[in-house]
């Protein structure tokens, strides 16, 4: 990890010392990372009875762990789906809503941010009462297939997309450009295919990432309308088997953890790249 | 663009690409928000009732709201405490450096993500058997849970949720912490002002307003949190996010759906009244950051 760079003298008085600084980072950091280590800790442990074994990692490879495991494979799977299909509302239904409400309708853009916004007031385990009569709605119409669930999740990411896709709308001058592509003969197609969405490829990669992370983390909504997902299946396994419940958690914030790290890469790269243009 | 009113036809066939969304947000957003807070005003055969809203004063479901407040309230503020301490050690750091990288990606997966795992995360580590807790006893003969199991009580839920409030805290107190000025502290050094001064005179001025809105977006984030307190406490509904669940699960018993949409409503109305306090709170701090 290359250290952090001081902005030079300048900073007189503002930022910490050094010392001050990493011994800050250093304490919490520290502390943070405990309940991380016990976890870590506890995959390798024996038994109530102490030692350390790998049974518990090995044990993912035997013959029988596809059948022991099953149910929570499914519950990947299903995770995975919904995180596929709720990227796909993302893509489909907000993406295309945002550029027209910023190309056409700038007078929406409050009206669209407070939508967006609206999520993070109504909490998901308030949202699911409501949920409850809608789904059995769906239920009779499209059936009880798991992918469903990912109208409700396509809600819940709604905030967190929108800040992503909007940060990269707010950089790009979208107005000028498609004008600019409109007054040269393009249609209203290859404008958005061809300037539009490469220039937003980083807000919408973004957005993806984030609505990943987001589904393959939720709970609430899933374990109250009962039906199979990563974590509540992780809930599950972990009155049968801990071990097994805690090695997928730490996979699983791995996973997440890298997603993010790569969403950080990609809004960096375009800082160095606009500041060296 | 062509002038508004000008072409009307075709002004009404430009709204028509807005429809998706709006029905999508309709069906699953406004619908079942509305449905929430509705049911609480009815029987379970359709009648108009108030005895569902009134129930919530009942002295049991009072003491889940206060429990819930406590528990939001202090991890909050232990939160926005140490995250801010956590901002401040990263002011002058670069911005696309590898630290920042990692503390913001790090602290998005603990904040966004956790849930479940967070408590797993909790019992390997203050559990009975958990590292900690065996730790402590055998290395100082402290018992931690001398005084009785806490950890899956509401007690037990405060480590868990400060340790989302505070990568939380570090994700939206930044961006205020990097609105700080350079010349600011220019100009104090150059007035003759001290460390001290700058801090108490420019920096906590300017940062107060922000601190305290993302203060109120953390409690409100810990009031709405459901997944690490329902992993938790399997039995019981000692918050009010678990009473819904109780609600929610128990058909048995006549006309407890809907108490949930009581409860879901009691919920919604301190959410509205806290955001409401975070964006107003977020207007000022806007205006030092242009």
């Amino acid at each position: 990890m290359s250290g952090p760079v001081n902005d030079g003298p300048a900073r007189i008085g503002a930022a910490p010392s050094n010392i001050v600084r990493w011994v800050i980072l250093g304490v919490v950091g520290l502390i943070f990372a405990i309940p991380i280590i016990s976890m870590i800790e506890f995959t390798f442990r024996a038994g109530l009875a102490g030692g350390y074994t790998l049974d518990h990692w090995t044990g993912l490879f035997d013959e029988d762990a596809a059948r022991t495991y099953r149910n929570l494979f499914t519950a990947i799977g299903n995770s995975l789906l919904l995180a596929v299909v709720t990227v796909g509302i993302v893509l489909v239904i907000l993406l295309p809503t945002m550029i027209l409400v910023h190309l056409q309708f700038p007078r929406l853009r409050r009206v669209l941010e407070f939508i967006c916004i609206i999520p993070i007031t109504v909490p998901a385990v308030v949202l699911v009462v409501g949920l409850a009569p809608v789904y059995s709605v769906v239920v009779r119409l499209l059936g009880g297939s798991v992918w469903t669930l990912a109208f409700a999740y396509g809600i819940t990411v709604l905030p967190y997309a929108y800040r992503a896709i909007q940060s990269n709308l707010d950089s790009v001058d979208v107005v000028t450009l498609s004008e600019a592509s409109r007054s040269l003969g393009a249609s209203w197609f290859s404008v958005s295919w061809r300037v539009l969405l490469p220039n937003l490829r980083r807000g919408i990669l973004a957005a993806a990432f984030i609505s990943v992370a987001v589904v393959l983390g939720e709970f609430t909504i899933a374990s109250l309308l009962n039906r199979v997902n990563l974590q509540t299946a992780l809930l599950q396994v972990s009155q049968s088997d801990p071990y097994v419940a805690v090695i997928f958690s730490l996979l699983a914030l791995a996973l997440a953890f890298a997603l993010l790290l790569l969403i950080g890469r990609l809004g960096s790269t375009d800082r160095n790249r606009s500041t060296s243009s | 663009m062509s002038a508004p009113g000008a072409r009307p036809r075709k002004n009404l066939a430009r709204y028509l690409g807005l429809t998706p969304f709006a029905v999508y947000v309709l069906l699953f957003l406004a619908i079942p928000t509305t449905l929430a807070v509705v049911t609480g005003f009815f029987t379970e055969d359709g009648d108009f009732t108030f005895s569902n809203v009134v129930g919530i004063f009942d002295p049991v479901i009072l003491g889940t709201f206060f429990s819930s407040f406590w528990l939001s309230a202090v991890s909050a503020v232990i939160g926005a405490v140490v995250g801010a301490l956590l901002c401040f050690a990263m002011i002058g750091t670069r911005a696309e450096g590898a630290l920042r990288t990692v503390v913001d990606s790090a602290s998005s997966v603990l904040a966004q993500f956790g849930g479940v795992m967070l408590a797993f995360a909790f019992i390997a580590t203050i559990g009975n058997q958990g590292l900690i807790t065996v730790a402590l006893r055998d290395i100082f003969g402290l018992d931690i849970f001398a005084n009785g199991q806490w950890l899956y009580q509401v007690p037990g839920l405060l480590l868990p949720y400060i340790y989302f409030q505070v990568p939380l805290m570090v994700i939206t107190f930044m961006p205020a912490m990097e609105g700080l000025k350079i010349q600011w502290a220019e100009a104090n050094a150059t007035l003759g002002g001290s460390r001290w001064t700058y801090w108490t005179r420019i920096a906590f001025p300017v940062l107060a307003p922000s601190f305290f809105g993302s203060l109120l977006l953390l409690f409100a984030n810990a009031f709405s949190s459901y997944a690490t307190a329902a992993a938790l406490i399997s039995q019981g509904a000692q918050i009010v996010p678990l009473q819904i669940r109780g609600a929610l699960v128990s058909e048995t018993v006549l006309g407890r759906e809907n108490m949930a949409g009581a409860l879901a409503l009691g919920m919604i109305v301190v959410m509205v009244v806290v955001m409401w306090g975070y964006s107003a709170l977020q207007k000022r701090t806007a205006r030092w950051q242009r």
